[in-house]
């Protein structure tokens, strides 16, 4: 029921939503759950275990009860807490967690089993037989569990993610925080102020309660307004910092979208990273409940909650209300429901000392210990010395104390203390370096106290800073000491709820205790307290004071678990924004990227880089087609393939040779300006790294190219050699890889292609195989190097990249007029094949240059990374595997990478493997399909059989192992 | 008293008052015949198969936390024998078998679940590689299939198969792949050592290694000396602060590991999903949270957590590869600490000190060891002789080369494994 003048809801703005298929109103400034409770509406909710009927227990984020799913189809947002979500015209929420219907719940049969469905019970059970686990047990009891359902649909909306930087970064906008953020802000500091709600002022929002003679929250509404005109101030509203990282860097969630109807130009949410020199943590404090037996009825809520609803959204949750409390503030509840026109039926108070009212009864000295009512409450039991009365109400006020919300000041492992007097955990001093914990957060709960301690917050930070701070005065305001005594549990026949959200009761911790799960922490695993939606925010603390009265230790004996973040649950889709589909890695396109599209090539991912898979021609149907015409096209005539993707390092300086000396295992040093040397690169352990070439441009300038795979970790290496190994050397790098387009010109008529082309033709004497040097096409500076990966007489020619789209196309023209072409990657992949040429199908890193038959190539003369660890006996010898050619010479022509090799008419086990394939590819030069594989002492068995199986695809072919260069083994097509 | 569904219904009944402990809390002795430093999943695993399969009950694990509080506590539950490489392939075959009769071993639900693993591939590079890893397992004589693009279809038809940056070819799906409870895993040993006698001691932290003329002769701790013939080392996460007290330098990095997991959810994934491409893998909780991970954050630490850098990359790659995950809230995140070895494969083995054995170097794959790395430790202490699985996890192949198991072919930068 509303309440007539109360509240900071918009009674002029009604709102139209529906819950559970019915039709309400509310009015702007609710949540769902402030305008359901005006209606009336109680039941929100199912717990996840004994789908106990539930309605809220809170007015903020760390709701345990009211979970709901928000929307419907692809948009539907299971979990949503209801006490959170506002409301907007249009909003659909249903009930989640119940079948057939919230209100007629079939599995609340758990509940009536609930004895043999104690902590832990199936560890203990769901044994036998061994197969009905998978069949039976585990998918049942995996349709029972789960909260909330998610569509299966991707999520329609926009999410981003943003950065911001500051001096001050306060988290939290009540009194403490506001402080903090004026006092910092008036001093000039950078100031972001974040508060997860919708309105800035914390408690303040929901008590009756003034501050320098106005009420609480129109001062916060003042000073937030002025914060606001400041220029170094961002006040960011609906945004909850969510977890504390290193070097200040703090996550923040804002909820950008989520309260208002769907549009799809607007981000749901959006996911901040906050770099801040300082932090103020002003958080405030969360409102314990107290177990006793059936204590998690809809109408049973925390005694601030009760006030929030009231103050706040003008809401009396019942129409008879008992407080129970162990503290003044049940006192101040039932004063505001009575200065609210509200009946209250009792007030219950574990004190003693407890002060009588004439407003209501006080029953001092006593506790609640039953309640009653199915889908709501209707009345509760009370002990008092006189005996067990009960009491009719239909809701229920309780307070067990506060617990500071000091979550993030725990994110870097610290651990907090705990404060007797105040019943609760604080934070120790410098648990996160910069991040000052102020307010309630800290154990200080009055008014007067959070506003003093958020100006000596943001007083020490600027100290830290070195800013000068100006004189900011502080607001009058309430300073009632904390008066309370300890009430953890009221023991009593029926179960206690601890947490409500898994529903983990007294019962369950003292039987965790019994089975020796004594640890915080395994009795947290054992009975799954803590691990709900809310993480324990609202059942922690009594948890282990119950395990700690369980044990015989004391609270603080007993400790905490460890905190960890995000302090509210956040959206993956927040977290991960942008990165669906394409948006997840940059995509590196080559100049000829159109071109070759042009052509209908299909393109393929070669790291980040996509490249033609081959060029079909009119009439091919089938890539096999495409590929063994590129392949005798390149052996016949002349082909153009775009090897940009190749890396390419700019290496320069007077030690450039040296410096190559040491990380290639063969002599650079020596190459003459002009040409160019095959290099092999190992790894620091000995194993091959990559390979590549070395062009010597001139005297003092290398450029070396690098597989397109390893372009990237080999950058990398060179920069780590330069910098950290040698920094002696006076050399420097630069990857140039996307500064030039290079296109390999392949084949018999490579120099016919280029003499046209060229600006002068080529002088054969000056051009030998592996020549580079300067050239110019048209005019403009190229480089030319006569290198091949195909085995022909080849070049490779680099312009700058902003000509490459035009070098190919013309390139690829003169090519046809030569009866030539473009040729892919399944064509370069099947001309290295026949001439054996690796790549990093077989240096896949546990590869040694003794392996691919290159140990010559690492030079005697001089050092070299890798060479010592590269000559420890495992790495040689005949007990390697090498790299050999196989030729099917049986039945079966079939091979297939990745399949084994074993001695023929052994079996196909793993004892008797012999090594494996690593590429296959049809050889229409050989008219047989050819493969690359290693082989236990192989360069020692050519001529041998073995007996390739492929399990996997059911292949099984006898091969005859030979050397791995298949085509023109002493390269005369190559140099001629 | 031993755990059934008939014993739940009495107890029941009887309002649950007749559970007993599921393990005592002993006072250290001054001797044993074997002192266990370490009472993680690896540890409470080898005191359980010295008991079981040798006999040796004299024998104590030592524990400065409490029984599974390490990495066997924050792990992402995985179980499997997908590898390829002699050595690891036999080992891990070894482990999953175990895995296969160890609720009825234990008594013990772990709720080890072969709900089947499925690792993308998204080039023919990879599907090679993977071709190779799942030939090496039926070699071995475990379960693999090469799935095609449509069969991936088939299993997992809410991954982007359209607009994915990194377009699915196919999967390698490992049938008896799957997940079990973590935390039950612990207590299922520590339950089964401690009834047949082993000495379970918690909060005891080893401060020092005894040696007398190259023999280790006992342990010194936070409650006091303790003699024992035999001392097995089994700390992942914190061994080169451990094997330092032996004055040894192990080839170890300690590297962070992040994994997270969202609220309950009905259930929307049925397996576990490895995209290598993103460095992401994903299951679901028989509870219902998605639980997943990515990488390591790359640096060396031995704080327990990580930073954002990597939060967001795994959460990236997680919308890249199934968007309709993307409305589910991570309720959880957390970090542990990984042995990373320079193969990224294990070390069971005898050290230099006589009496004094090694088991670490689990990198990220330690839970799915837990059985066999008990297995196999426990016949090394028991026997002075290796376990023929286990044979090949040598400290010394690092210095000879011999027998590597570089799965990854990252070589010996740790943080690539």
């Amino acid at each position: 029921m509303r309440i007539a003048g109360k509240g900071l809801i918009d009674r002029d703005t009604p709102v139209h939503f529906r819950f559970d298929g019915v039709a309400h109103q509310g009015f702007a400034g609710d949540t769902l759950a402030s305008a359901l409770l005006a209606q009336g509406v109680r039941l929100m909710g199912r717990s996840f275990k004994y789908h106990r009927p539930r309605g809220v227990l809170t007015a903020g984020s760390e709701e345990p009860n009211a979970l709901v799913t928000v929307g419907q189809g692809a948009h539907a947002d299971p979990n949503v807490r209801a006490t959170v979500q506002e409301i907007y015209d249009g909003l659909e929420a249903h009930p989640q967690n119940a079948w057939p219907s919230l209100r007629y719940d079939l599995l609340s049969l758990n509940d009536l089993a609930a004895p043999f469905l104690s902590a832990g019970f199936y560890y203990k059970t769901f044994m036998w037989p061994r197969a009905f686990w998978e069949k039976l047990y585990e998918p049942v009891i995996r349709r029972a569990a789960g909260l909330g359902a998610l569509s299966g649909q991707p999520d329609p909306d926009a999410y981003e993610k943003a950065y911001a930087f500051c001096d001050l970064l306060v988290i939290g906008a009540g009194p403490a925080g506001l402080m903090a953020a004026l006092t910092a802000a008036e001093a000039g500091a950078d100031v972001i102020l974040c508060d997860e709600d919708t309105r800035s002022g914390g408690r303040l929002l929901a008590e009756d309660e003034e501050v320098d003679g106005q009420p609480g929250h129109a001062w916060a509404q003042a000073l937030t307004d002025r914060l606001r005109a400041m220029p170094n101030v961002r006040v960011m509203r609906r945004t909850t910092v969510t977890g504390v990282y290193d070097q200040g860097t703090y996550g923040a969630l804002e909820r950008v979208g989520q309260h208002l109807p769907h549009r799809a130009s607007l981000p749901r949410a959006c996911f901040w990273r906050i770099v801040a020199k300082r932090a103020v943590l002003a958080s405030g404090a969360i409102e314990r409940p107290v177990a006793f037996p059936n204590n998690d009825r809809p109408g049973i809520m925390t005694a601030g909650a009760v006030r929030a609803y009231l103050n706040r959204w003008g809401v009396a949750p019942g129409r008879r209300v008992v407080v129970f409390g162990n503290n003044d503030d049940a006192h101040r509840t039932a004063r505001d429901l009575v200065a609210a026109g509200v009946h209250v039926a009792a007030l219950v108070d574990s004190r003693h000392e407890a002060q009588a009212s004439d407003a209501y009864p006080v029953h001092a000295g006593a506790v609640l210990c039953n309640t009653q009512g199915r889908l709501g409450l209707e009345s509760v039991t009370i002990r008092t010395a006189k005996g067990e009365e009960r009491i009719a109400a239909d809701t229920l006020a309780m307070s067990g104390g506060w617990n500071p919300s000091l979550h993030l000041t725990c994110h870097m492992n610290g651990r907090p203390v705990w404060r007797d007097d105040i019943a609760a955990f604080v934070p120790k001093p410098d648990m996160v370096p910069g991040l000052i914990p102020a307010g309630a957060c800290h154990g200080a709960f009055s008014t007067h106290a959070c506003l003093e301690e958020g100006r000596a917050a943001a007083l020490r930070a600027l100290s830290e800073l070195g800013m000068t701070a100006k004189d900011v005065p502080l607001a009058e305001a309430e300073d009632a000491p904390v008066s309370l005594r300890p009430l953890w549990q009221v023991l009593g026949k029926g179960r206690a709820w601890l947490d409500f959200q898994n529903d983990v009761t007294a019962k369950d911790v003292a039987l965790a205790a019994q089975e020796n799960f004594c640890s915080v922490e395994h009795m947290k695993r054992y009975t799954t307290q803590g691990m709900a939606p809310d993480q324990g925010k609202n059942s922690n603390v009594a948890a282990l004071a119950v395990l700690a009265d369980a044990t015989g230790r004391s609270i603080p004996e007993t400790g905490t678990t460890t905190f960890r973040p995000p302090y509210t649950p956040v959206a993956i889709a927040a977290m991960g924004a942008g990165a669906e589909g394409k948006g997840f890695a940059p995509e590196r396109k080559t100049t000829s990227h159109a071109a070759t599209v042009e052509r209908g090539a299909p393109m393929i991912e070669a790291g980040l880089w996509y490249r033609p898979s081959y060029f079909p021609d009119p009439g091919e149907s089938h890539w096999r087609q495409s590929c063994d015409r590129e392949v005798r096209m390149v052996r016949e005539s002349v082909g153009i393939c775009d090897v940009s993707t190749l890396g390419k390092i700019d290496v320069q300086g007077p030690d450039a040779g040296r410096f190559l000396d040491l990380v290639y295992t063969n002599m650079m040093s020596t190459v003459k300006p002009g040409r160019v040397r095959y290099g092999l690169m190992l790894r620091e352990d000995g194993h091959v790294m990559d390979d590549g070439t070395a062009a010597r441009l001139s005297e003092g300038q290398y450029l070396i190219t690098t597989t397109t795979a390893a372009a990237g970790q080999v950058m990398a290496h060179l920069d780590f050699v330069a910098q950290g190994l040698r920094p002696d050397l006076d050399v420097r790098l630069a990857s140039v890889t996307e500064q030039w387009a290079q296109f390999a010109v392949a084949g018999p008529q490579s120099r016919a292609l280029l003499d046209g082309l060229l600006d002068a033709p080529l002088d054969p004497e000056a051009w030998p195989f592996m020549a580079c040097g300067p050239v110019k096409v048209m005019g403009i500076a190229a480089r030319l190097f006569r290198i091949s990966f195909s085995g022909e007489h080849a070049y490779e020619i680099a312009v700058p990249a902003r000509y490459g789209d035009s070098l190919f196309r013309l390139l690829v023209a003169r090519a046809e007029a030569l009866g030539g072409g473009p040729y892919g990657m399944e064509a370069l992949n099947v001309l290295r094949i026949e001439k054996g040429f690796i790549t990093h199908a077989e240096i896949h890193g546990r590869t040694t240059a003794f392996d691919i038959g290159m140990d010559r190539m690492v030079s005697a003369k001089k050092d070299c990374i890798g060479k010592v660890m590269a000559d420890r006996p495992g790495l040689k010898g005949p007990e390697r595997e090498q790299l050999v050619g196989l030729r099917p010479v049986g039945e079966s022509k079939e091979m297939t990478a990745g399949a084994h090799l074993f001695e023929p008419g052994t079996e196909p086990v793993r004892v008797n493997a012999q090594g494996y394939v690593t590429s296959v590819g049809f050889s229409p030069t050989l008219g047989t399909m050819l493969a690359l594989g290693f082989l236990r002492n192989g360069r020692a068995r050519h001529g041998e059989r073995v007996k390739l199986k492929d399990h996997l695809r059911q292949v099984e072919t006898l091969c005859e192992v030979c050397d791995p260069v298949f085509f023109d083994p002493d390269g005369g097509r190559l140099r001629g | 008293m031993g755990f059934s569904g008939w014993r739940v219904l009495r107890e029941g009944l009887s309002g649950n008052r007749g559970w007993t402990p599921q393990w005592r809390d002993p006072e250290p002795k001054s001797e044993y015949d074997i002192v266990i430093i370490g009472g993680g999943g690896h540890g409470l695993s080898t005191a359980y198969y010295l008991a079981k399969e040798h006999g040796l009950t004299n024998v104590a694990v030592l524990e400065k936390g409490y029984l599974g509080g390490g990495n066997v506590g924050r792990n992402t539950t995985i179980v499997r024998a997908n590898y390829f490489l002699p050595g690891n392939s036999e080992f891990y075959s070894h482990s999953l078998k175990l895995w296969e009769g160890l609720e009825e071993d234990l008594n013990y639900n772990v709720m080890h679940s072969q709900r089947g693993l499925i690792n993308l591939f998204h080039s023919d590079g990879q599907r090679d590689a993977f071709a190779r890893r799942g030939n090496a397992m039926i070699n071995q004589g475990d379960d693999a299939i090469l799935l095609d693009r449509e069969g991936v279809r088939k299993h997992l038809p809410y991954l982007d198969f359209d607009n994915l940056r990194f377009p699915v070819y196919g999967g390698l799906l490992h049938p008896r792949g799957g997940t079990a409870r973590h935390d039950a895993v612990a207590w299922g040993y520590a339950r089964g050592a401690d009834s047949r006698g082993v000495d379970l001691i918690q909060n005891c932290e080893v401060t020092g290694i005894d040696i007398e003329n190259g023999r280790v002769t006992g342990v010194q701790t936070t409650r006091g000396p303790i003699r024992a013939k035999k001392v097995g080392m089994v700390v992942a996460g914190r061994s080169s602060q451990v094997a330092a007290m032996a004055g040894m330098r192990l080839p170890i990095e300690s590297h962070v590991l992040q994994a997270f997991v969202t609220e309950g959810l009905k259930p929307v994934i049925d397996h576990v999903v490895s995209f290598g491409m993103g460095h992401f893998y994903i299951s679901q909780s028989d509870k219902g949270g998605l639980v997943f991970g990515g990488d390591l954050d790359f640096y060396a630490s031995y704080a327990a957590r990580g930073n954002l850098p990597m939060v967001e990359h795994v959460m990236e790659a997680g919308m890249a590869l199934m968007p309709m995950i993307g409305r589910a809230r991570v309720l959880r995140s957390w970090g542990g600490i990984m042995d990373m070895t320079p193969d990224g494969s294990p070390i069971i083995d005898k050290t230099g000190i006589d009496g004094l054995y090694l088991n670490c170097g689990w990198c990220y794959g330690g839970f799915k060891a837990v059985p066999g790395s008990g297995f196999s430790f426990a016949h090394l202490i028991a026997r002075d002789e290796h376990h023929a699985p286990a044979a090949r996890y040598r400290l010394d192949r690092f210095r000879d080369g011999i027998g590597l198991m570089d799965e990854e072919g990252t070589g010996a930068q740790h943080n690539l494994h």
